[in-house]
């Protein structure tokens, strides 16, 4: 585990990517094909899941520290993070260790299996043989929380150096669910049939927000113009007979949506459609809002089918005859997707993103005005002769959202931030009036700048009425423009009402609270965009 | 008169300052006073505007040089001032040349004001002398379990290290520190071998200070505009933590930048700074030397000044040492102290 706890630190001592990169290489030139394979599940976020709840991680820290449990919580609440707490409160080793990396992860995961107090042995053993540094990295792996500030592309791009291999394709080898107890690295990486896994997904090509005038981008001629969508972005695949659906997020989401699986015999094998997982009834979109209702549920019932139906608004073709397409130009894609689409014989499943007739750029500025009308988030400007490429790029497809919505709001409470900011007053709840009584509505902890939240930190510190626990009650005098990119109608919420991507988008420090909007104002709002 | 404090304390905790009502004397106050015994020339204990000064031999120079024209006298460390009965003597508090704990005994009663300190002997300052006292002064700038120091040698051996990386890859090494104690301390142990030492100019003016009173540090350059940008790689510069977000430090390049500083502990204290180290290197002293000096006083009251003071005098007093906690005015302005817990947002206990 050495190299590897090395290979931590010294990425944790650089911002540069090049330089992570090649502290990368030279770890996979040092480490076995096992520990290799270990370290880019992990740096790839599979990680052996928590088997030891952290109170119990807490307890034990304190003890062996000699200190009480108070003051480790206060610790805690200083750094902001358990697992370097822990690693920070310990007294130094009483020996020194030797494990690999594997053997240290078959340790972590063989806690799951043993009771409490065996798990503190192997626990408290462990830690009274590791350096600060290999205490953080170990606690790290039993609290699951392993974060570093590695990319996936940094990830593939240093694999891809390390084994002379295209980074194309080994994005697409990274995809999909495996784990180092159902492949190893020779087969991953190495192995001549890389879609020996059927399920594998391609990586999502993603779009860059357009912030320049459209005209800017030549003829609207050269472009394709959709909507953007507001459901989950998936990719279904079809092969050997199978279905299989991904979400953006690279999670395995078939069994969620039993709507697709009809695909399986509708579809030829070898397909791969890049589309939008959308809530849909009456030959109509539904706010996501509908689709949350049933993202979180375990067991898809009846009743949440039929008050929640989806379908898979198709964007884009990836696969064809079980032919990796991405190369060819989007034109030549789009052709393709329609006359797959058009096979479909079972309706309601399969849509296809209308292309908008655009020979202006004025007629998309129009077309986009209409987006909270088709509850579509915007529009999607893609190159007509495009491929499709992998990740975030810049240049050929783009997101042009509309405007979000605003209200000024007025900070009712106030809760110090975790980790970066664990000493910073982050998390605000707002409220807007009801008369002369404050309603609070939503939550925000995003958007502004350090020096803004330091500002406001010293500010609550000043002002504060009340604490709960961390929480603080304060004056209720600053306004904040809340931004937030839709609304609904919501039982749970004291106000009625609930945000989508709320966030903080200016300090109106020159605004008194008194002129902050009211509950009147969103129920407006409710009414003509929920 | 603050919560949980009484009259006829012989140290009072007034607007102004310590305050010792017998002999009227006040140390490191922080409002204008007649008299003003200070602890050391950080500029959160030592302050403008007071009628009269009195400070150790060794702390005079760094103090007269920040403040100028002032009515300054200076005492030996051990010493005894008798004043109106009040016998007062100053002890090394091992936290930069110089700096003292202050004793004060009246009537059988000891009381002992510790300023800032620490317990490793860096070598440059006089090192600290543990004054068994009945009431304990403390600060807790780094009084929790998280912050544990190494040993100085191992961590001098990092940060020559990482000079010493940088020198092959024809870098700039940049560290900050805070000017007056911090820097000097690094200094002195330099690999001198590696390169040049250059330093920023508040750094110097204070080497120039030290040197004139007979410390030997090794050679420094003050970075002028006379010196080629081209004259940088491969040599290291010290400066001011304040340097790092300023215009000053484009002329070096390429650069690595470090800091040293407690703070350095902790990981989200690092990243924010967004400099490519980050050593673990304190005038102050950790949790465990913070204990080991508030027992050896064998104090059965303890004050706490400075940094987590509502956390450290719960902790004493659940061990059973009378504890409570006082507002001062210290590291708002000057030490690193102040500087870096700011911008953590710790300023508030
Ligand atoms: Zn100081
Ligand atoms: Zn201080």
């Amino acid at each position: 585990m050495r190299e590897f706890v090395q290979l931590f630190t010294r990425l944790d001592q650089t911002t540069k990517t090049t330089r992570k990169v090649e502290l990368l290489v030279d770890y996979f030139g040092q480490a076995n094909d096992q520990d290799r394979l270990w370290a880019i599940a992990i740096l790839s976020g599979r990680r052996p899941k928590r088997s030891v709840k952290s109170s119990l991680l807490r307890q034990w820290a304190a003890s062996l520290a000699g200190i009480p449990d108070w003051l480790m919580d206060d610790s805690y609440h200083v750094v902001g993070d358990l697992a370097e707490t822990i690693a920070l409160v310990l007294r130094p080793p009483v020996r020194t260790q030797n494990r690999s990396l594997t053997e240290w992860i078959n340790t972590v995961k063989g806690l799951a299996l043993l009771t409490d107090e065996e798990k503190q042995e192997v626990i408290l053993s462990a830690w009274e043989s590791m350096t600060t540094a290999e205490r953080f990295v170990f606690n790290k792996l039993i609290t699951g929380s392993f974060r570093v500030g590695v990319s996936q592309k940094l990830i593939i791009k240093a694999i891809a150096r390390f084994e002379e291999q295209e980074e194309n394709a080994i994005a697409h080898r990274l995809m999909g669910n495996w784990t180092p107890d159902t492949t190893d690295y020779e087969n991953l990486i190495r192995s001549s049939n890389p879609a020996d896994d059927d399920s594998r997904p391609y990586p999502f090509y993603l779009a860059y927000a357009l912030e320049a005038e459209p005209a800017t981008l030549g003829s609207p001629d050269l472009w394709q113009i959709e909507r953007k969508w507001d459901g989950i972005r998936g990719q279904v695949i079809v092969r050997e007979g199978e279905v299989y659906v991904w979400s953006r997020g690279e999670e395995l989401v078939t069994a969620k949506f039993p709507e697709f699986h009809p695909l399986a015999s509708l579809l030829p094998d070898g397909t791969v459609i890049d589309g939008e997982i959308l809530p849909f009834k009456d030959e109509k979109p539904l706010s996501f809002n509908v689709l949350q209702t049933r993202i979180g549920r375990k067991n898809v019932t009846k009743k949440i089918r039929e008050s929640a139906p989806v379908i898979l608004m198709c964007y884009d073709l990836l696969e064809y005859n079980g032919e990796d397409i991405r190369a060819r130009p989007l034109g030549e894609r789009r052709a393709l997707l329609e006359q797959l689409v058009a096979g479909v014989t079972e309706p309601g499943i399969l849509y296809l993103s209308e292309v908008l007739e655009i020979n202006d750029w004025s007629e998309a500025v129009d077309a986009r005005a209409q987006s909270r009308e088709n509850l579509s988030e915007g529009l999607m400007v893609k190159r007509m002769d495009s491929a499709y490429r992998s990740g975030r790029k810049k240049g050929d497809w783009w997101k042009w959202k509309i405007d979000p919505l605003t209200v000024d709001a007025v900070m009712i409470y106030a809760q110090q931030g975790h980790g970066r900011r664990a000493n910073l007053f982050t998390d605000y709840t707002f409220a807007v009036w009801k008369g002369e009584e404050l309603v609070p509505f939503t939550k925000a902890y995003s958007g502004l700048t350090d020096k803004e939240f330091k500002e406001i930190t010293s500010w609550v510190k000043r002002n504060t009425r009340e604490r709960f626990g961390p929480v603080r009650s304060v004056k209720p005098e600053q306004v904040f423009e809340i931004a937030f990119e839709g609304i609904n109608a919501s039982s749970r919420h004291k106000s009625g009402i609930a945000l989508r991507f709320p966030r903080m988008l200016r300090w109106r420090k020159d605004k008194p609270a008194g002129e902050a909007n009211t509950l009147a104002d969103l129920q407006q709002m409710l009414i003509q965009y929920g | 008169m603050q919560d949980g404090f009484k009259k006829d304390d012989l140290l009072q905790f007034t607007e102004r300052g310590i305050w010792c009502p017998p002999a009227d004397i006040y140390i490191d106050p922080w409002r204008p006073v007649k008299r003003a015994m200070i602890t050391h020339g950080h500029s959160d204990h030592s302050r403008y505007g007071h009628d009269s000064y009195l400070c150790t031999t060794q702390a005079a120079p760094a103090i007269k040089y920040r403040l100028g024209d002032i009515n300054l006298q200076t005492v030996d460390f051990g010493k005894r001032t008798v004043i109106n009965g009040v016998e007062f003597s100053f002890h090394p508090a091992g936290h930069i040349l110089g700096s003292a704990q202050i004793r004060v005994a009246y009537k059988g009663e000891v009381w002992v004001a510790s300023g800032d300190y620490k317990l490793e002997n860096d070598g440059l300052a006089e090192p600290f002398e543990s004054v068994p006292c009945h009431t304990f002064i403390t600060e807790s700038t780094f009084g929790l379990p998280i912050y544990d120091w190494k040993p100085q040698e191992e961590v001098f051996a990092a940060i020559n290290d990482w000079w010493r990386a940088n020198a092959a890859e024809g870098k700039v090494s940049l560290i900050t520190a805070y000017s007056l104690g911090k820097a000097q301390r690094i200094i002195q142990s330099l690999d001198t071998s590696i390169g040049k030492i250059y330093t920023h100019g508040a750094v110097e003016n204070m080497n120039e200070v030290m040197r004139a009173q007979g410390v030997p540090l090794a050679p420094t350059t003050r970075v002028t505009q006379e010196i080629a940008p081209k004259d940088y790689p491969g040599h290291l510069v010290i400066a001011p933590p304040s340097a790092l977000n300023s215009s000053w430090i484009k002329k070096f390049k390429p650069l690595s930048r470090a800091v040293a500083s407690g703070w350095m502990s902790l990981r989200g204290a690092r990243r924010r700074r967004s400099v490519e180290r980050g050593f673990v290197l304190s005038d102050h002293v950790d949790w465990k030397d913070l204990n080991a000096a508030v027992d050896a006083t064998g104090a059965e009251r303890v004050i706490v000044t400075h940094g987590y003071t509502n956390i450290y005098t719960k902790y004493l007093n659940e061990k059973g040492i009378l504890a409570q906690a006082a507002q001062t005015e210290f590291s708002n302005e000057g030490d690193d102290v102040k500087e870096e817990s700011a911008e953590s947002g710790k300023t508030e206990s």
